[in-house]
């Protein structure tokens, strides 16, 4: 075994772990904004690239343009599944919603297939596909944007929920919705909020990794579960410990590709997710909590 | 300026509120005294709308409420101290303060008034200055119940409701936290609804009261005549014991 391909398969697992991060925080913010699991999550993941290609492709739209066409279309789909499937509903027990969900992702799945058909399509790379060398290793310039917009988004998100009133009002929300009712935050609207950033977040991941992964379909099912995963592992937490989460996802699972075998790349991603429910249901960084009176 | 006209409460099957009545002028202090599970909180929270009355009516400076979201009641003046004081203990102790404020934020008020506010909060509970970058659920029961009042007085209340402000307090905090109570009608004139199981601290701050029965009012009058009244004495003032029972 050769450090060379340590590096090398840390790097790029960095990199999918980024992304899976990305998703796994949406996952958190739902998750904590309305006690749900939105299993449709995914598809958001899929919308980001399947638009992003249809942008470029039917409307002859130009990459930087139809990214950000891409990304508000997705966000408009996240709004109206909050306003046409989780609102309305007369009894919104959480095993409810989460049947909703899971009954959304595969709706929004179906029409994207037969929208866009089956294929599998590539979306160019943001600059270039030059290999960049680091160490004995090698990277893809795209490697690098993923990383970097990573950051970007983990930090925006840091100063939403830390320093702005409508971040600190959703956190209370996640804390106590009645009590965040009683000080005169509406919940719904930030519920409404929630899925939102989330779908915006979702779509972007979606985006950043299709030059890499490419994307079809179908691609939102087994990323949105390498998402809920980094989520598990992270505590549903919206913050750090998810990003960690991920990228501690994205390495083991890339490592284990390159040291064991290929084959079981997605075996250890739900090997990981069972330990920690197991062992850990709180996280891997979470304490019991405690009430103090 | 707050009326409530025969509200009826139900949780689920259970008729947690039976016509109730009551009213509050404006620079009142009113207090609802009553045993458990006599409907003391389900009347706050009928007023609040967080458990809507599935019949009556509640008024408030003349237009009725019954059928608004909380949010909407915070917005028309009315805040809740809530049951437990539910401050959000992941969260600072000023943040929890400014989210006290958060309508007067989203409707684009200066944010030097907010803060000038926020000084007059810090002025009735010092500790609350010595304790502003702090995380609400570090504090003891007491900080976080002044807490939880100068959260509720951000969002400048016309009418300030409290669920048992007293609970599973210390009494020297308790003597605390009445007395900025009574600063507070003296300095502000706000108007009070106070709910509390500790009869004689709410009496004795109170202009008048109700007393509640299994989800009925059974009296009501001037604090000082209930105060006397040897059925409030026997029941919650914890007076007279030993005549009753040598009876």
């Amino acid at each position: 075994m050769q450090f060379d391909q340590l590096l090398q398969y840390t790097l790029s697992g960095l990199s999918t772990g980024a992304i899976y991060a990305l998703i796994g925080i949406g996952f958190s913010i739902i998750y904590n904004a309305t006690g749900i699991i939105n299993f449709a999550q995914g598809e958001f993941v899929m919308l980001g690239g399947m638009l992003t290609l249809f942008f470029l492709e039917a409307l002859k739209l130009p990459l930087w343009a139809a990214i950000p066409c891409a990304v508000a279309a997705s966000t408009v789909a996240g709004l109206l599944f909050e306003r046409l499937a989780i609102r309305p509903l007369r009894q919104p027990t959480p095993i409810n919603l989460v049947i909703i969900t899971i009954g959304g992702s595969i709706l929004i799945r179906g029409l994207s297939m037969l929208l866009w058909g089956k294929d599998t399509h590539a979306i160019p790379p943001f600059s270039g596909d030059d290999p960049i060398a680091i160490g004995g290793a090698t990277i893809l310039p795209q490697h690098l944007w993923i990383l970097a917009i990573t950051v970007i988004i983990v930090a925006a998100n840091r100063f939403y929920f830390y320093h702005t009133i409508s971040g600190k009002a959703m956190r209370a929300c996640a804390y106590n919705r009645r009590a965040a009712g009683l000080v005169g935050i509406d919940v719904r609207r930030m519920v409404l909020f929630s899925f939102i950033i989330s779908s915006a977040m979702g779509s972007i991941a979606g985006i950043i990794v299709a030059p890499l992964t490419m994307t079809a379909y179908d691609v939102g099912v087994m990323l949105g579960l390498k998402g809920f995963c980094a989520a598990i592992i992270g505590g549903m937490s919206s913050g750090l410990a998810t990003v960690v989460g991920g990228l501690l996802l994205g390495v083991l699972e890339s490592l284990g590709a390159g040291l064991i075998s290929s084959g079981y790349k997605d075996a250890i991603a739900f090997i990981i997710l069972l330990l920690i429910l197991f062992i850990r249901p709180q996280g891997l960084f979470g304490k019991a909590e405690s009430e103090r009176v | 300026m707050l009326r409530l006209k025969n509200i009826n409460t139900y949780y689920g099957k259970v008729h947690a509120l039976k016509n109730v009545s009551l009213h509050l002028a404006e620079g009142e202090i009113v207090t609802l005294i009553g045993a458990n599970g006599a409907g003391k909180t389900t009347i706050l929270n009928t007023i609040s709308g967080v458990t809507p009355a599935a019949a009556g009516e509640v008024v408030f400076c003349k237009e009725p409420v019954q059928a608004l979201q909380p949010d909407r009641i915070v917005k028309l003046g009315i805040s809740q101290v809530p049951e437990g004081r539910q401050v959000f203990k992941p969260l600072s102790v000023e943040d929890n303060l400014e989210l006290g404020a958060y309508l007067r934020y989203r409707s684009r008020e200066s944010k030097a008034a907010i803060h000038e506010d926020m000084e007059r909060v810090f002025a009735l509970f010092p500790r609350m200055l010595e304790r502003r970058k702090q995380l609400a659920g570090t504090m003891s029961g007491g900080e976080q119940q002044m807490l939880a009042i100068g959260r509720a007085l951000m969002a400048k209340p016309k009418l300030l409701l409290l669920d048992e402000p007293s609970m599973g307090l210390a009494p020297l905090v308790v003597q605390e936290i009445f007395r900025v109570l009574d600063q507070l009608r003296r300095e502000t004139g706000t108007t009070i609804l106070l709910v509390e199981q500790n009869a004689k601290a709410a009496l004795k701050l109170a202009d008048r009261g109700y007393v509640l029965e299994t989800g009925k009012v059974i009296m009501e009058g001037p604090a000082a005549e209930l105060m006397e009244n040897a059925e409030v004495k026997r029941a919650y003032l914890g007076k007279d014991k030993k005549e009753i029972w040598e009876r």
